[in-house]
């Protein structure tokens, strides 16, 4: 990248932040905008960390959902006010934490957690047969699940009951002495909380670091001979991309403003994983476009569908429950069935990209119309 | 010149390598000597890439004993502490990181190398390692002739190029040994003729010892101090080129098969 575009690309960042904050100002706060915004920022981060296992470093991993449960929970347990803790642990009298830490630092801590339980999954899997991860990965995330409702972990974790009152997004928001939101900040930082991570993430992927990933999924023997070992990096993109699955998690927790374990379901793993596919295994900027365009689908723009009509839709009866669903899953295959490697391939979204894009659409045009594939 | 007083770098005793039940090296023992350049050769499947694979540690041995500079290296130790100790090897079917550009691939062997960790290398803290790794990458491209490709994706790269960058690559590691597993296949004559040059000129540059296969005779007889003659996993002949060019047990096993072909 030359200066120009470097420059030009950062301002372009700003400005879409500042569009971000300017919009949270005019928009009634409850625009179904805002949720996709939210929601879509959070699995931008989550999907991200799952395309830097499985499409930078070629290990495919499903456990995603147990790594953000794990940081939901960190999050929630270290960030309850030590006043409510009376009322939110009221079957276990008042849990046994008893102190909170700020914001930030839980969200580092929620990282931590996850990247912990990351390590001691990957410790025995990746050591051996790293195909096993999948299944280790998807084995954790159901135990984990489990494990975190448990009666006797209830002092803790409050068992099967919600964890609540922690810092939410809105929390976020600055009010005046009457409660009055002075400056909305509830969207816009999730999405400064998203970007770190992500650009976090690209600099690892840019380092030397990201470039033996890259060499162990290109071909592990090739990168064992030049010295890479392979046990070392495996489980250091394993950890890493846990620890900003944990973070995900609980940016989750504060979006949904509770905390339980059983909503965690391997599920929400399958589609995060859709949404790496959807955006192109190995980019980053797929993940993100992905994620937006995944979640203001299946939460905004479908809707409709489930009461009956949509776009001058509208649904027999008998499919309105489950129609959103169907309309959704034939959008996905046409997707996957043509654009086989995602929406962005393995490119990355860049100036030099657009401008090459629109070169080759009107040189394509000029002369042979219409014989440009994807 | 070969052998006298020059200090050893690679022994093999007694390798013997079985797959169920064939035995691809059979009591295999040699040794390799600081600064020579020694080629293995034989027919095909006679157990030549075997024989590497057990000196880089992709196979344990199922019985004999491999050292490296008085080191043993045969039995729990894995591929890449054998390349952190001094060994790089090419492969016979080119492994090249293929999404990755020629540049890329000559860093990823320059990973290892690097004073760094996932911190600093993240937050760019280690650049001036960063700057040095990365003029010694271009300096291995030129000498392959690869440095004004070095920004194409290496599977893009014709076979004879994709060749000279898996050597690139192998240097970068900064080895003391060098295996080639048949360098010059699927190279013409000219390029074959050059790769004898780019040999001996790495070797020079780079106080390497190199231990080479090839099916190119005339290529082996031009560069090799000596030669390891294998057929059916056992070393049917030893010795200085002329020797086992004359040697009839070679020529019945292996030249005459060659030169009918
Ligand atoms: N991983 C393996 N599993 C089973 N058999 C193997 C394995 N690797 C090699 N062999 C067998 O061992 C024998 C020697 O193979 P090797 O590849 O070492 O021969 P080579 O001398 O390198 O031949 P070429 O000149 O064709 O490359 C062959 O019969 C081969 O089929
Ligand atoms: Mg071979």
């Amino acid at each position: 990248m030359t200066k120009t575009q470097k420059i030009v690309s950062a301002g372009l960042l700003v400005a879409f932040y500042a569009l971000i904050f300017a919009l949270e100002q005019i928009l009634p706060a409850r625009a179904m905008l805002f949720t996709v915004l939210k929601k879509g920022a959070i699995y931008a981060l989550v999907a991200v960390s799952m395309n830097m296992l499985n499409g930078f470093t070629g290990l495919f991993s499903l456990g995603q959902a147990g790594f953000m449960l794990v940081g939901a929970y960190a999050y929630g347990i270290f960030t309850v006010p030590v006043a409510e803790r009376v009322n939110v642990y009221q079957y276990f009298d008042g849990g046994i934490i008893q102190f909170t830490v700020p914001v930030v630092v839980a969200l580092v801590m929620a990282g931590i957690a996850a990247a912990l339980f990351a390590a001691l999954v990957g410790l025995p899997v990746l050591r051996l047969k790293s195909d096993y991860l999948a299944i280790a990965t998807l084995g954790f995330a159901e135990i984990i699940r489990a494990v975190f409702q448990w009666e006797k972990l209830g002092p803790i974790t409050n068992g099967s009951n919600l964890l609540r009152k922690f810092p939410t997004f809105d929390s976020f928001n600055i009010t005046n002495a009457d409660g009055e939101v002075m400056v909305y900040l509830s969207t816009f930082v999730p999405f400064v909380i998203t970007g770190v991570c992500v650009f976090l993430m690209v600099l690892l992927l840019k380092s030397s670091y990201g470039r033996a990933f890259r060499a162990i999924r290109d071909d592990e023997r090739a990168a064992e001979a030049m010295g890479i070992n392979l046990f070392a990096h495996k489980e250091l993109s394993f950890v890493i991309s846990s620890f900003f699955a944990g973070v995900g998690g609980a940016m989750l927790a504060m979006y949904q403003t509770t905390v339980q374990a059983s909503a965690f379901k391997s599920a929400m793993t399958y589609e995060i994983l859709l949404i790496v596919v959807i955006g192109g295994l190995g980019s980053v900027t797929g993940s993100c476009v992905g994620s937006f365009l995944f979640i203001a689908a299946s939460e905004w723009w479908l809707r409709g569908l489930d009461s009956g009509t949509f776009m001058g839709i509208s649904a027999p009866t008998i499919f309105r429950s489950g129609f959103r669903k169907v309309v959704f899953a034939v959008i996905i295959m046409a997707i996957v069935l043509f654009y086989r490697k995602g929406i962005m391939g393995d490119s990355e979204f860049s100036l030099k990209g657009i401008a090459a894009f629109f070169k080759r659409l009107f040189g394509a045009k000029r002369k042979r119309p219409g014989t440009e594939g994807g | 010149m070969a052998g006298d007083g020059r200090m050893n770098i690679l022994q093999i005793n007694e390798l013997t390598m079985r797959f169920g039940g064939v035995t691809a090296v059979d009591g295999l023992s040699m040794e390799i000597n600081d600064g020579e350049i020694v080629a293995l050769i034989g027919p095909n499947g006679a157990g030549k890439t075997t024989a590497f694979n057990c000196v880089t540690g992709v196979y344990e041995p199922t019985s004999g004993k491999v050292s490296f500079m008085g080191k043993e290296i045969s039995r729990g130790t894995s591929p890449d502490k054998i390349t952190r100790l001094g060994i790089a090897r090419t492969f016979q079917n080119i492994r090249l990181f293929r999404t990755m550009t020629v540049l890329e691939n000559v860093l990823a062997a320059k990973h290892m190398r690097t004073r760094h960790n996932v911190l600093t290398a993240t937050l760019q803290l280690s650049r001036r390692e960063e700057k040095r790794v990365h003029s010694e990458a271009l300096e291995l491209l030129e000498e392959q002739g690869l440095l004004h490709l070095k920004d194409e994706i290496s599977a893009n790269l014709p076979y004879g190029l994709q060749r000279h960058l898996e050597i690139a690559r192998a240097l970068a590691t900064s080895p003391r040994l060098l295996l080639l597993d048949e360098p010059a296949a699927g190279m013409n004559p000219q390029e074959t003729a050059e790769l004898a040059d780019t040999i001996r000129r790495i070797r020079d540059k780079y106080s390497l010892t190199v231990f080479i296969i090839e099916h190119h005779m005339d290529l082996i007889m031009r560069i090799s101090d000596r030669i390891y003659v294998l057929d059916f996993g056992k070393l049917i002949a030893s010795g200085a080129p002329r020797e086992v060019q004359a040697n009839q047990r070679v020529i019945d096993a292996y030249l005459g098969v060659a030169n009918d072909a």
